[in-house]
């Protein structure tokens, strides 16, 4: 075994060497990576207070907040998810359910890959000149509403092909047997065994539509102000549906122009908000991801 | 009874039809971006020409006499992404290598979900530590090795190199995750056969473990390549933001930052070139996407 | 799954009247207690009750109903904040936004009547004018030239100013300070402070930058954490963190500009497209807000010099 031992022996220092590039590469990444959520931590902890997230920046008072952005965040997303949803859902139900495979199919797939493939930068100037400009939208929430939509469509569409391929087919041949039509089939047996992978599109499209900032800075604005709501609830009905058409910053957006402005400590505490909204988002996927177990 | 499976029919169709269209918005949403940004982006072409976008040095939009040569900017972006991935992959793909074989499992267990969150962080952030902690770094670089330089202009630590390190830093989730989930993935009869044919550890790994996952891995880079090339406002800030030759202590811009900069207030051909730069970004993700994609068939067929 | 569907629609019937009871308590002056109480109901109903009291208002002008959409300079941004909360305490149901994307953005937005106004901070151009922009000055602004808080330069000359901003001295030491090199920084070539910069000095297009930011805020950040660096900004972005050099002996303050003694100034231009009196009431309420009393003192408090 003499030779053997000459192979294990030769081999060792490129081993060790190996060996060693792994170690260093997972402390390098595991420090580096765990030493930005706790400086982000760390520098932006003390800056987010009830006042922080509840009043609106004051340009005469010279206070700091929030609450317009973090309105501005929410806006957006809910906008955004109730225009993709029922699209990428619909899209998914086509391609899996009613087109036979083949060219079509193929075109359509591809067109979706090359849709999630595209930089947000071509989507933000797409929207601007389409939506802001030809559309006459000018910066709203609604442009950025609908640049973003096309953004997290491949999403939701993915993951609810994915979500629908999992449904036995035994499912579907029990109930056409049974003499359900296909859309009925589809509403009452499919999308409900197919609702966690929906779900999971629809949080990771929110993390996509929470983190996102190129799309946004031209098509949606900068704007941090709210409605001044007064005693009419009507008229408050109608500025919050008004604030769809004017300009919205939302958190990533004013964490960038704080950046720009060397407003470090207010960029540290919005980082820091961001961060927590992640970690939410992330748990909640992990939530609804379990559900899919005991199916 | 008849009503009623009309009624069915015709509910039927709706749906049918409506799926249908839903589908096609994909195709319809992707065919009206590549339209236009090429009916954007080509009256610039003809405007100025080809070759003069291409290949001409001189970026001065709004001067007296106009010129819209973006080569640096090409150049910067095609560099950079490079580096970034020669920096990012090899150690995203080790630390990958690591959680899957080589931790133990609880301390994967705590890596991997921190990993995941990392790779959910807004850029911004990533851009506002780069300019808050990277910057003031590189310019004490800077000053230390350019100390007795007569020519060189201090850019006060935004440069092609602070860009680099904040886009290999940016890409690591994405290639750690991707990578991990495909190296996880390889088939435990090929780890089992290498190491009773008496492998190492090591040469296991890196013999018959990462080929195996070759197109995982591939997939990675590729999405890690997109990532880069496509990253604007992490790096706005810290890259400097002039026109220059990608040299890594130089303020440069890449192809994203140029658009983001001057969308706002570019008007007539300067706009008309923005586009066009889009339309060039455009071409070269594609390019990449489909050259890598080669690659996976080809690395595929070559296990068979 | 009719009650996960309803799960879900609840959750975000919860979260917009989470949203629009904090709206409630954060907007006003008074605490007034939050009614908006999330409940389970499979509608999405945002009954968002206020019980808020209305800011107290002099006038009966409250009837003015609508939004006013500003773009332009970034250097105009403490102003047009600062405008934009007067204003709209006092018509609340007015609502005033404001996008910092650059001047020459700001016009080209007016003239193809994407914006109400355009804010420019710089006078407007020929052919910015031809294409129907009017110019309204509304303040007066100094770019002030400043250095970060290490240096020992507290002057230059106008002439040394140029060769810096060429190219031609790239060393602190050529103009009197510790030997350091000069890092050059500037803004975009769209900023009105950029044009206004360049023309003052006539040195248009032969300006050499090290880096070239989108706003005033950005420039004075950079300067202030690199050391060794130089900058232009508006006059009244300016704060303690940089030191503004003198030119020519004369500091940067309002009272020197208007005295016409610092040859850096221009003027802050909200541009609208056709004469004031030809813009729909809100405008014209708008203007007539910042050319009064109480908009001109809102322009003295943030450091400018007001055109009365």
């Amino acid at each position: 075994m003499s030779s053997g031992t000459l192979l294990v022996k030769r081999k060792r220092p490129m081993d060790m060497l190996l060996r060693v590039s792994i170690y260093a590469a997972a402390c390098f990444s595991v420090a580096l990576l765990l030493g930005i959520i706790g400086y982000v931590f760390y520098k932006g902890f003390h800056i987010v207070n009830w006042s922080f997230l509840t009043t609106v920046t004051s340009a005469r008072k010279q206070t700091v907040g929030i609450l317009g952005n973090l309105f501005n965040t929410l806006y957006i997303v809910i906008i955004t998810l109730l225009i993709a949803t029922p699209l990428g859902v619909g899209a998914a139900i086509y391609l899996n359910e009613y087109a036979k495979p083949g060219r079509l199919v193929s075109l359509i797939e591809f067109t979706t890959e090359t849709l999630s493939g595209i930089p947000s930068v071509i989507f933000g100037l797409f929207g601007m000149v389409f939506f802001g400009n030809t559309l006459g939208l000018s910066y709203s929430i609604l442009t950025g509403s609908l640049t973003l939509t096309l953004m997290v469509l491949p999403l939701i569409t993915r993951n609810t092909q994915e979500a629908l391929r999992t449904v036995p087919d035994s499912y579907r041949s029990g109930a056409l047997g049974m003499g359900a039509t296909k859309w009925y089939m589809i509403r009452t047996i499919l999308l409900p065994s197919s609702m966690p992978g929906i779900v999971t599109g629809i949080i990771l499209a929110l993390g996509r539509i929470v983190g996102e900032s190129a799309a946004l800075l031209f098509t949606a604005g900068s704007g941090y102000l709210l409605p001044r709501f007064g005693d009419d609830f009507m008229k408050n009905m109608g500025k919050l549906a008004h604030k769809a058409l004017e300009s919205g910053g939302t958190l990533t957006i004013e964490l960038y122009l704080r950046m720009q402005n060397g407003e470090y400590e207010t960029a540290f505490g919005i980082g820091c908000v961001l961060v927590i909204i992640v970690l939410i988002l992330n748990l909640l996927t992990k939530i609804v991801a379990n559900k899919l177990k005991p199916h | 009874m008849k009503s009623m499976t009309k009624n069915k029919a015709v509910v039927e169709a709706v749906a049918q039809i409506i799926f249908t269209i839903c589908a096609f918005f994909a195709v319809l949403a992707v065919i009206s971006i590549t339209l236009y940004m090429i009916i954007s982006g080509t009256p610039a072409i003809f405007k100025v020409g080809l070759k003069e976008i291409l290949f001409s040095t001189t970026w001065a939009p709004t001067a007296a006499n106009p010129q819209f040569g973006i080569l640096y900017v090409i150049l910067t972006s095609i560099i950079g992404t490079t580096l970034a991935i020669l920096i990012g992959v090899p150690v995203g793909v080790l630390t990958a290598v690591f959680l899957a074989e080589v931790a133990s499992k609880e301390l994967a267990a705590v890596v991997k979900p921190a990993v995941e969150l990392l790779a959910g962080i807004p850029s911004v952030v990533y851009g506002l530590l780069g300019i808050y902690l990277l910057n003031p770094l590189m310019y004490k670089i800077e000053l230390a090795l350019f100390k007795d330089s007569a020519t060189h202009q201090f850019t006060g630590g935004a440069n092609l190199l602070s860009a680099v390190l904040v886009l290999a830093i940016m890409i690591l989730p994405t290639v750690i995750n991707i990578s991990e989930t495909s190296i996880r993935a390889v088939q435990p009869s090929i780890k089992s056969a290498s190491l009773a044919l008496g492998a190492t550890q090591i040469q296991t790994i890196f013999k018959a473990i990462l080929p195996a996952a070759k197109s995982g891995i591939v997939t990675a880079i590729v999405l890690g390549v997109g990532r880069a090339i496509g990253e604007a406002m992490a790096i706005t800030l810290v890259s400097g933001g002039v026109v220059n030759v990608p040299l890594p202590f130089n303020s440069v811009r890449f192809l994203t930052t140029a658009i983001v900069s001057e969308m706002g207030y570019s008007s007539g051909t300067h706009r008309q070139v923005l586009f066009t730069i889009g339309l060039v970004l455009f071409v070269f993700i594609m390019l990449i996407n489909i050259l890598l994609n080669k690659l996976l068939k080809k690395g595929g067929s070559g296990n068979e | 799954m009719k009650i996960r569907r309803n799960k879900v629609l609840a959750l975000i019937g919860a979260c917009i009247l989470t949203m629009g009871s904090l709206t409630a308590c954060g907007n006003d002056k008074q605490a007034a207690a939050p009614t908006g109480s999330s409940q389970e109901s499979s509608k999405q109903a945002d009954s968002v009750q206020e019980s808020s009291k209305q800011e107290s208002s002099t006038s009966d002008e409250t009837e003015l109903s609508g939004s006013i959409q500003m773009v332009g300079s970034t250097s105009m941004e403490k102003l047009a904040n600062a405008l934009m909360e007067g204003f709209m305490d006092i018509y609340p149901d007015v609502t005033v936004t404001a996008e910092f994307v650059g001047s020459g953005a700001g016009i080209e937005a007016v003239n193809n009547k994407t914006a109400d106004i355009g804010n420019s901070s710089r006078n407007l151009k020929d052919e910015e004018k031809a294409a129907g922009a009017v110019e309204n000055i509304v303040a007066i602004d100094g770019i002030a030239v400043c250095v970060d808080l290490t240096n020992t330069v507290s002057g230059l000359e106008k002439q040394q100013l140029i060769d810096i901003y060429t190219g031609k001295i790239t060393n602190w030491s050529e103009v009197g300070g510790a030997s350091a090199p000069i890092v050059v920084v500037g803004r975009e070539a769209g900023s009105g402070t950029r044009g206004a910069f360049e023309e003052l000095l006539k040195i248009e297009d032969a300006c050499a930058y090290n880096n070239e930011l989108d706003s005033t805020g950005a420039v004075m950040a950079k300067v202030a954490a690199t050391p060794g660096a130089i900058g232009y900004v508006s006059l009244d972005a300016l704060d303690d963190s940089v030191i503004a050099l003198s030119l020519d002996g004369v500091e940067a303050t309002a009272d020197n500009i208007k005295a016409g003694n610092y040859f850096l100034s221009r003027p802050f231009v909200m541009a609208t497209n056709g004469e004031i009196s030809e813009q729909n009431e809100l405008v014209q309420a708008w203007f007539e807000y910042v050319l009064g009393d109480e908009g001109q003192s809102i322009a003295a408090e943030v450091g400018l010099i007001t055109v009365k």
